[in-house]
């Protein structure tokens, strides 16, 4: 029997985050699994609902908890951010603060898509799966923030400093380096409302990233995604300081270990072309 | 030590803080948690990676807080410039969740009383509304409100250049997809602005 997960794409995943969705899914076809996405999910509310008020941020996360608890599956979400609202909602359940309808049992799992690949399912699956390990490749692994805080509400057991994706590139055979920046705000939330801020914190990371000897960061959010990728162009013309540095979705990285055919398809769509370097290594 | 020309004897004028603990208690209730339980540890301002951009940094933010002062703590920057990485929560010794503490000063902040809350509350008003009418963020829509409001016409036309690029990319959907539940979506907004 085919295991079958809940699935919570959130809005990006179907937008400008599209490679990352259109990775995931091929990802959990290598694997055997089903994804039952969610049926008429809604906006998690992201960081605008939780400025605005606590009720309307835990009633948008609710309603979709309220459609997986139908099914029971564990559900898995591949955003931090929708990630983080969803679990919220759960904690506001679990606590009586608010009453879901009647009947929901809530007897399922909410998890971050690194964290269910890292940590529900067997290193040997994913091992076997591999066709063309990621040699030479060189990656520093980016959590940032909402995969893992608070604990209190991601249950997260290393908040500071997870591993779950430094264990999956590690099975993939990818060189993986060591840098102290993996859960450091990247400043995504503030990229349109305050951008130079944002910048600064983003370039932070560039620079702890090539002082590590990385040729490229893998992520796990769309909003981390969208941040790191789309501003180095804007930085090397404001600092001066060249940053050309390849941002990789996790699942990008899964489906070109396991030989998916549309790798390359995925990306296209990025702004720092990250294709150059794959081929460099002789892995596209 | 002689010759510093102290005179030990000079009077320095304090500022007198009138502490208001009613404000105070109201952001305690809203917020759930307690601020007075505060030690000035401060390890939310040194882990926190925006505070380069705070006038307040968040120690001295919940210090005020705790003193009541209420016209000083929503005159800050702090919590327009914090970026909800929950750093400071998660590393708050006596279990303050502080970037709960912010969103709860951002709700109580009134409109266009802060400038430094200009930005978000457009961005705000445009995510939540798209939220509203389609029951999902249609980015396209998003973006283009945002852009013109905060920046006009010259900022929209600026951004041609990069939503044209993601147009082309297909990571920009012409059309919003339309929840069959969006009456349900409506129905949360509805009941949390009568609440």
């Amino acid at each position: 029997m085919t295991m079958k997960v809940s699935y919570y794409p959130g809005c990006s995943l179907k937008g400008t985050a599209r490679e990352y969705g259109e990775s995931v899914e091929a990802v959990f076809r290598h694997l055997g699994m089903e994804l039952d996405e969610l049926a008429d999910w809604n906006c998690c509310g992201a960081s605008s609902a939780h400025a605005v008020s606590d009720e309307l941020a835990v009633g948008l996360g609710l309603r979709n908890l309220e459609i997986a608890d139908r099914t029971g599956f564990d559900l898995v979400v591949p955003c931090a951010a929708c990630f983080q609202r969803l679990k919220v909602a759960e904690k506001a359940v679990k606590s009586g603060k608010v009453k879901p309808q009647n009947g929901y049992r809530g007897a399922f799992r909410i998890r971050h898509l690194a964290d269910f690949l890292g940590e529900d399912i067997s290193p040997k699956l994913v091992k076997e799966r591999v066709k063309k390990p990621l040699e030479g490749l060189k990656v520093v692994c980016y959590y940032g923030c909402l995969t893992s805080r608070p604990p209190e509400i991601t249950d997260a057991a290393r908040p500071e400093d997870p591993e779950t994706m430094d264990n999956l590139m590690t099975l993939l055979g990818a060189d993986v380096e060591n840098w102290s920046y993996k859960t450091d705000c990247c400043g995504g939330n503030l990229i349109l409302t305050r951008p130079k801020v944002a910048k600064k914190m983003v370039q932070k990371l560039f620079d702890k990233a090539l002082e590590a000897g990385a040729d490229a960061i893998v992520v796990a959010c769309p909003m981390c995604f969208s941040n790191l990728d789309m501003k180095q162009a804007e930085l090397t013309r404001e600092t001066g300081r060249e940053y050309h540095l390849p941002i990789l979705y996790l699942s990008e990285l899964l489906g070109l270990a396991f030989g998916d055919r549309d790798t390359g398809k995925w990306l296209r769509g990025h702004e720092v072309d990250p294709r150059p370097l794959l081929k460099e290594k002789g892995l596209l | 030590m002689s010759g510093a020309g102290v005179k030990m004897t000079e009077t320095v004028a304090v500022p007198v803080v009138v502490p208001n603990s009613a404000w105070r208690r109201e952001v305690e209730k809203r917020s759930g948690q307690k601020v007075t339980a505060c030690y000035q540890c401060e390890k939310c301002t040194n882990g926190c990676p925006a505070a380069f951009a705070m006038d307040t940094v968040p120690h001295r933010l919940m210090r005020q807080l705790a003193l009541g002062l209420e016209s000083e703590v929503l005159a800050a920057n702090t919590f327009w410039v914090c970026a909800s990485c929950e750093t400071c929560t998660t590393r708050c010794p006596n279990g303050i969740d502080i970037a709960h503490v912010m969103d709860t000063l951002r709700q109580l902040s009134l409109p266009g009383a802060n400038p430094a809350a200009k930005n978000a509350a457009i961005l705000n008003s445009e995510f939540l509304g798209s939220i509203r009418r389609h029951g999902r963020v249609h980015e396209l829509e998003m973006v283009t409100g945002y852009t013109l409001k905060s920046e006009g016409i010259a900022g929209l036309l600026r951004q041609t250049g990069v939503g044209l690029g993601m147009l082309r990319k297909g990571k920009l959907k012409l059309l919003p997809s339309k929840l069959r539940g969006v009456k349900q979506v409506k129905g949360i907004f509805r009941r949390v602005v009568k609440g």
